[in-house]
Parts: C-alpha cells; structure tokens; sequence
C-alpha cells in the first residue's frame, strides 16, 4: 500500500534525544487524531526502542538513531526505529520479559515486553556488528469512531 | 524540579513529576537514594500523581527502589498512577503489588 505520508529522523543518541523523538512522532501523528491512549502507547514504545539504542545498541558511545515514520492511508502507522551498533546475537533471549544485560539493577528488561503489549505489531531484525533495526505498527483508531 | 521529597518521622514520601525516561530517571533516583540512606525510613512511597509520561524506566526506578528498601529493612509503596502510566505498571506485573484501581488522582484516597 502507498503511504500517504512519511517523515525521517536522524539525532544523536544522547539519553536527551529520548523525549525530543517521541515528539516529534506524536507531532507527525497527530493529524490522525489519535486517542489519549493510543499517543502515549506510542510515545512509550517508541521510548523504549530509542532507549535500546542509546543503552545497547551504542552502548552510550554518540553514534546517531534513525527513526521513519509511514502513514497509511487505512490509518496504520509504521515506526521504524535503526541503529548502527553493536547488533542483538539472540533476538529471542532478548526479547524475553526481564532479561537484561544491564548490571546496576535499575534497567527493569521490558523493554520489548512494553513495546509488544502497546503496539499491534512488533519486528526486531539485528545482525551483530551491524545493527538493529525495530518495526513497529499501530492502526489508529480516530477519535470519532472511538467514541461512536 | 523532577523530585520533591517529604519526609515525616520514619516515613519519606517522594513526588515525582514530569516525564520518567531513562534521561530524568537517573537524577531521581539518585536524589531519592541518598535521602533514604541518611534517613533509613520504614516506609518509602512513590507518589506518581505529578508524572505525564513514564516507560520502563520508571519500572526500573520501582524495582531499584523496592530493592534498597528491602536492604533497609523497609517498605515501599508507589501511589496515585495516573491513568496513563498504568498500562505500563500492568505490563510489568506491578499491578500486583499495588491497587491501581484505588492508585487514583485525587488525594483523598491516601
């Protein structure tokens, strides 16, 4: 299907860049005008996908995150969140709830648990050396027929 | 200011407020730690009612909290969830540990 529009965003991955890019996706969202609770699902998720990035991916080395964003004219939003760092060597392991790689006890490894349970579609693709790459998908549900 | 604390006889309360990313939460954490350590509470409570926007990192600063009470030989409780932080809590089980339901906005409910 084509996309009825699209928007591209390349920041550093600075743990400050986490509340500039869920911004700037509920801003290129919001004409869709999304429910209170479908803009902050997707605030959140996309949080924890750049949050992966800085935290892992980079391993807080500054290297750069790269977030597309479709919309569809059915009113499906693709986010694509991409890093170029150090690459997940087991998607599955990684993506189970709680497990984490951090050591200091203060990173809670749900990350993907949270993405998975706020998005309809969740899509991890990783190479090690090379990257990762997250796709996640949200139809929106316009507030009219919500409350129709 | 992201944190306000409060603290009375053995009981410290902390107001959060603002947005919990993996940015503001270290800051928060660190500030509640290091009150909690001169003063060694009996209670801890995390008050959320000030929080607009939370993701797992805001899990991770309950679960580190949980734990340094433990340590203490203390309690921790978390209170007043907004609304829109709760499907997060509920995603990490953290519903168990506390009423979101009753967790509600107004004040009286503490």
């Amino acid at each position: 299907m084509k996309t009825s529009n699209r928007m591209k965003l390349q920041f550093d991955s600075r743990s400050a860049n986490e509340s500039f890019a869920r911004m700037a996706v509920s801003a290129f969202i919001a004409p869709l005008d999304p429910t209170v609770d479908e803009l902050s699902d997707i605030k959140t998720a996309v949080s924890e996908a750049v949050t992966n990035c800085i935290v892992h991916g980079y391993r807080d080395e500054i290297n750069t995150v790269t977030i597309t964003a479709d919309i569809y004219p059915d009113n499906r939003v693709v986010i694509r969140v991409r890093d170029k760092g150090c690459g997940i060597p087991d998607i599955k392991a990684a993506m189970e709830p709680l497990f984490t790689t951090c050591t200091t006890g203060e990173r809670a490894g749900l990350g993907f648990a949270v993405m998975q349970s706020l998005m309809d579609k969740v899509k991890v693709s990783s190479k090690e050396g090379k990257g990762t790459t997250v796709t996640m998908e949200r139809k929106i549900t316009s507030r009219g027929e919500a409350n129709g | 200011m992201p944190v306000r604390l409060q603290i009375l006889d053995d009981q410290i309360t902390a107001y959060l407020s603002g947005e919990i990313d993996h940015h503001t939460a270290a800051p928060m954490r660190e500030e509640i730690d290091e009150t909690a350590q001169r003063v060694q509470p009996k209670l801890l409570i995390l008050d959320f009612s000030g929080v607009t926007f939370m993701d797992s990192s805001g899990i991770g600063l309950v679960m580190g909290r949980y734990r340094l009470m433990q340590e203490l030989g203390g309690e921790l409780q978390i209170a007043r969830i907004p609304r829109p932080l709760r499907r997060v809590m509920q995603v990490a089980g953290l519903s168990k540990l506390t009423n979101l339901d009753d967790g509600g906005d107004s004040h009286e409910n503490q």
